[in-house]
């Protein structure tokens, strides 16, 4: 049996708008369960919206000039020696160079330690009856092959609106999220940008709510906005 | 130290034969980083392993590197002999590159954030690569990687392989391309023998080395290849570049088994060791 659930209207979604003015370079909103690309160019802000609350959005980052530049969780937490993403994060290539900054976040704090799913670890993680549940895995691979990616490309990702602590001992997994319907989470280009997000169908944990819904994701251009204002 | 290689040699070596018997006359020479072969002639072997089953020997310098594709059912050990080693792997399934070590697994799937004994290395594809075997260090992290080329010229003022303070992640660059692996082929590494601790907010605790003498040992529940570099760890407080040796030896033994206490340790480690034992099967690998 295929499980596709998920809520695609309902009256409590917010889609909220720009964290960062500007003028408005790409408005989209990811079904649940769907993938989603785009180039983002650097200086521009993208910013991704909750529009359900506690849905996870698995990301991933390369480099446009060249994704065997891609993003890397071991060079993000050495570089702020921190295991969360919070507002100042700067998102960091598997060169030690910057990829993009969070600029703005309305939650505590953003996932990228606890990867994305996949139908092969669901039958670790849950059984080998999720076994043909949909997961980010399938999205990555799908939303990547467009731009000539495939599995050797996919590496440790982010979680936008995850929770995942760490105990003392060591202990670590997805707990109920901390996030709401229109919670935002900004990110700026520090250069061009590949970002591919799977909008995570998982429905065996608690990292969607077990409710899969939409997200929206907003381009904007600050420098656009301001040489508008100059010419007023 | 510079040593002067052409002392006492220069200007004997004019023709072909003297060149030749030049290098003839330094095949015997013994250097601390260097392989043994046979593998069974190793002069560390270690104690209580038939020398015969020994299938690899070797000391990757500090700093260094070294790549292995190896049978399901080796084990490898890793020593770190003065204490300032730290290894860190990356495994592949050797007849698909493309199934390889997924740290977020590795750590989210036991619920463990720690590598320790009995932990599965995981593939993104829900099979065991390899398990960690033994561990008498208990220092190890799997979440800060290797250091970067940009990093090492920041802190160290240079980080080419051919430098004397080579990035990690430049060495696994060389390691990887001696198996016909390129850089989209290096997903996070794991580290054993610098070890990192979460705190409640975060904070990435350095807790360092179990000292000399320690060792980790790993079975291959599957053919795999096997990248290893040492180098400083990324958090490594000390501000000079300081590696020492990292010893290796495998052997031919048994892959894990219902027998290992790892085996059933959680539903979540018996479903993966079931899924390996049935690509195996499948494919034919006994």
């Amino acid at each position: 049996m295929t499980v596709t659930w998920a809520t695609y209207e309902a009256d409590y979604f917010d889609y909220s708008g720009p964290m960062v003015p500007g003028a408005v370079v790409l408005d989209h909103e990811i079904a649940p369960r769907s993938g989603w690309s785009a180039v983002v160019s650097a200086g521009t802000v993208l910013t991704l919206v909750d529009v359900g609350g506690n849905q996870s959005g698995d990301c991933l980052i390369y480099a446009a000039a060249d994704t065997t530049e891609r993003y890397s969780v071991p060079d993000t937490l050495v570089a702020q020696r921190n295991a969360y993403l919070v507002e100042g994060s700067v998102l960091m290539s598997n060169e030690g160079r910057p990829l993009m900054t969070i600029v703005g976040n309305e939650v505590e704090r953003q996932d990228t330690i606890g990867g994305a799913c996949s139908k092969e670890s669901n039958t670790l993680r849950y059984g080998h009856h999720t076994r043909f549940h949909h997961a980010c895995r399938e999205n990555f691979l799908l939303e990547g092959a467009r731009h000539g990616l495939g599995a050797r490309d996919l590496v440790s990702n982010i979680n936008w609106f995850m929770n995942v602590p760490v105990e003392a001992d060591g202990t670590l997994g997805i707990v109920d999220g901390m996030s709401a319907p229109g919670k935002r989470v900004a990110l700026r280009a520090e250069r061009d940008v590949l970002v591919v997000i799977s909008n995570c169908p998982q429905v065996n944990n608690p990292c969607n709510d077990f409710n899969p819904t939409p997200l929206r994701v907003i381009v904007t251009d600050p420098s656009a906005s301001v040489s508008e204002t100059d010419r007023r | 130290m510079i040593e002067d290689l052409g002392a006492g040699r220069r200007a004997r070596t004019r023709t072909l034969a003297e060149a030749r018997a030049d290098a003839h006359a330094r095949a015997d020479v013994r250097v601390e980083a260097m392989p043994y072969l046979p593998a069974s002639s190793s002069p560390y072997a270690p104690v209580g392993v038939d020398t015969s089953r020994i299938v690899w020997a070797e000391t990757v310098g500090g700093p260094g590197y070294t790549h292995a594709t190896l049978a399901r059912g080796t084990r490898i050990r890793f020593e770190d002999t003065d204490g300032h080693a730290c290894a860190h792997v990356v495994v592949f399934n050797a007849d698909r590159h493309g199934e390889r070590l997924n740290l977020a697994d590795t750590q989210k799937v036991p619920w463990q954030a720690y590598l320790g004994a009995g932990h599965p290395l995981l593939s993104g594809d829900g099979r065991v690569l390899a398990t960690v075997a033994a561990d008498t260090s208990t220092r190890h992290d799997a979440l800060c990687g290797v250091t970067t080329l940009a990093a090492n010229r920041r802190r160290y003022g240079a980080g080419e392989a051919h430098s004397a303070t080579p990035a990690g992640r430049e060495l696994l660059r060389l390691a990887a391309a001696k198996e016909g692996l390129g850089a989209r082929d290096l997903p996070p590494s794991v580290s054993f023998f610098k070890g990192v601790r979460v705190e409640p907010d975060g904070a990435l605790e350095w807790t360092g080395s179990a000292g000399p003498g320690v060792t980790v040992d790993l079975i291959a529940e599957m053919p795999i290849t096997i990248l290893v570099a040492n180098a400083p760890h990324p958090l490594d407080p000390e501000d000079s570049y300081r590696s020492t040796p990292l010893r290796i030896h495998a052997w031919t033994a048994e892959p894990s088994s219902d027998r290992d206490p790892w085996w059933s340790g959680s539903p979540e480690r018996a479903r993966a060791y079931a899924n390996t034992q049935q690509y195996l099967t499948a494919r034919g690998i006994r």
